[in-house]
């Protein structure tokens, strides 16, 4: 009973409390990336998640094969292997997806979710919590990405799940919005509209987990910066806080 | 029981000054008038009406969203008019009422109160609004009216290019331009609003230095900046250096945006590197990039860069060290 109690509790995390992209930024580039409209949005989370769920079953299995110092190259060549699969499938099937991911369906191999998944989840955790885990992480990032790209997609181009028929294989093009369609908001569909979304609904994101008694996903500062060492603001920082000392 | 002022001692600051955020703003907006009547002159009653949309939606806006956000209410400051007021100057004559709106909305709620309202925000949130308003429409926003065609019949007058965009196919094609110098100078041309009558815009300009609302340094830097590479640009041709500065949203940008007190630098040093960066961008996307226009671009990138010029142009205080070699000791 506890065993299926916590395995619903790590399918469900990832959804809201945890989701890789709204409360673990993680995946930024291809969320920003292919959110420019629904269709290729789904086509993104969905290869994603299968590569997810299979790199974390495998990694999982693997754990205590692999050793400690070669990890990252490990999970890599497994991940790699995955994205090679499920690329070569949507080749084969769904050329149209092939076309609107482009570069960012290799890129799924350095995708920071499925490698922050298997670091934090796959490498300490049992084949089917890590399956379970990967699902409700894939979940999460496509309905992300869904959400954040059909904001983009109605108010920056007046349509809704256009181009979804070369996905699915029939001819249904969408929906079109009246009146947005005739005078769409561009910059909903460039970059810089790309990120204010992201970060409203981020920031609504926060506040249901919030809601829930989980922290902000807040900025730890400059600890929290792999940067930290080199960074030049960091210094100014220090220097101030020193002079603030030293003045009391 | 009453005091002598000159005897009361009391905890510094001693010298007070009577202006207040109010009065400033309030500067600002004499300073708009001339051209608010130049460009309801030139580009007709729905320059009037685009103004007034925009003021009040800024209001409303900045009302209803500190309202929201449970804060007290800073309408009485009167910075939402002057941020209308600016927008509105640089939005074309036939934009639809609706994209006024929106860019006000953007200006108000997304520039400037998200980042915790007047003296907070990252950008002037005027060219905020008009570069969210320029990527999301750009045929509304570049539809170019001739100046004095309205009627009563047809409010929008009749099109025609920008001056700025036919010099530049001038110095390419070796065609002339259309509008005269005179025209240029007391804004008988095409363009955004607000921006086409330069000398308005001048003595609006001299009103705010002789009031002490703004300094000088950054208008002259910026407009220097461009007229001097515009010199090199336009080889030696002084015609071309006049049109590029009387052309565009130079004049509304270097006199009344560039200046704006929370997005540019607070001392000397830094306000000239701030306005020579800004001219420099100016004249570069003008001269190489494929908007006719740079202005409003040049200057919300130095808004973005402001902190840092601060940082670099910190007053050192008399008598102290150089810092980095304390830390260096340590």
């Amino acid at each position: 009973m506890a065993e299926k109690k916590s395995l619903r509790k790590e399918f469900s995390k990832g959804i809201i409390l945890e989701n890789p992209v709204l409360r673990l930024v993680l995946g930024t580039c291809p969320t920003l990336a292919t959110t420019t409209s629904v269709s290729s949005a789904i086509g993104m989370g969905i290869s994603a998640s299968i590569v997810l769920i299979c790199s974390n079953i495998v990694i999982s299995a693997l754990r205590k094969v692999i050793p400690q110092k070669v990890r990252i190259p490990a999970y890599i060549v497994i991940i790699a292997s995955f994205v090679t699969i499920v690329q070569m499938l949507v080749k084969a099937f769904v050329p149209v997806l092939d076309e609107q991911l482009g570069v960012y369906l290799p890129l799924i191999v350095v995708n920071c979710i499925i490698l922050g998944r298997a670091e934090a989840f796959a490498s300490k955790n049992g084949v089917l919590a890590s399956a379970v885990d990967g699902l409700g992480m894939g979940i999460g990032f496509t309905a992300a990405l869904f959400l954040i790209s059909s904001i983009r997609e109605i108010l920056g181009a007046g349509t809704f799940l256009s181009g979804i028929g070369g996905l699915i294989g029939n001819d249904f093009d969408g929906f079109s919005v009246p009146f947005l369609n005739d005078n769409p908001m561009l910059i909903f569909v460039l970059a810089p509209g790309g990120f204010f979304v992201f970060g409203i609904v981020m920031a609504l994101a926060n506040k249901i987990a919030e809601s829930k008694g989980k922290p902000k996903a807040e900025l730890k500062g400059c600890e929290a910066c792999p940067m930290a060492a080199s960074c030049s603001i960091r210094e100014t920082q220090d220097s101030c806080d020193n002079k603030k000392e030293a003045d009391k | 029981m009453t005091y002598d002022k000159n005897l009361v001692v009391s905890a510094s600051p001693h010298d007070r000054t009577v202006k207040s955020v109010r009065s400033i703003m309030l500067d600002v907006i004499i300073a708009l008038i001339p051209a608010l009547i130049a460009s309801v002159v030139f580009f007709g009653p729905r320059a009037l009406i685009i103004e007034a949309v925009a003021v009040g939606s800024c209001v409303l806006a900045e009302y209803i969203s500190r309202k929201i956000m449970k804060r007290s209410s800073t309408i009485g400051d009167l910075s939402a008019v002057i941020t209308g007021l600016l927008l509105a100057f640089n939005l074309p004559v036939t934009i639809p009422i609706w994209m006024v709106v929106i860019g006000s909305i953007v200006a108000i709620v997304v520039v400037k109160q998200m980042f915790g309202g007047i003296g907070q925000n990252f950008v002037n949130p005027a060219i905020g609004g008009r570069i969210v308003l320029l990527a999301s429409f750009p045929t509304a926003m570049s539809a170019w009216t001739k100046p004095m065609s309205w009627s009563m019949s047809n409010l929008s007058g009749v099109t025609s290019a920008s001056p700025l965009a036919s010099i530049h196919e001038m110095t390419a094609d070796g065609g002339s331009v259309d509008v005269s110098l005179l025209d240029m100078l007391i804004g008988n041309r095409a363009g955004c609003i607000g921006e086409t009558c330069a000398i308005a815009l001048l003595i609006g300009g001299i009103y705010l230095v002789a009031r002490k609302v703004i300094k000088p340094t950054i208008p002259l830097c910026y407009i220097g900046t461009v007229a001097v590479i515009m010199l090199i640009a336009g080889k030696g041709s002084l015609s071309f250096v006049a049109y590029e500065l009387l052309g565009g949203g130079l004049m509304l940008g270097a006199i009344f945006m560039a200046t704006d007190y929370t997005t540019s630098p607070i001392t000397f040093k830094g306000k000239i590197i701030f306005a020579v960066g800004c001219g420099i961008l100016t004249s570069l996307i003008r001269l190489f990039g494929n908007l006719p226009e740079g202005v409003s671009y040049s200057i919300i990138i130095m808004n973005i860069l402001v902190p840092l010029i601060e940082n670099i142009t910190l007053p050192k205080p008399f008598g102290t060290k150089k810092e980095k070699k304390e830390a260096d000791k340590v």
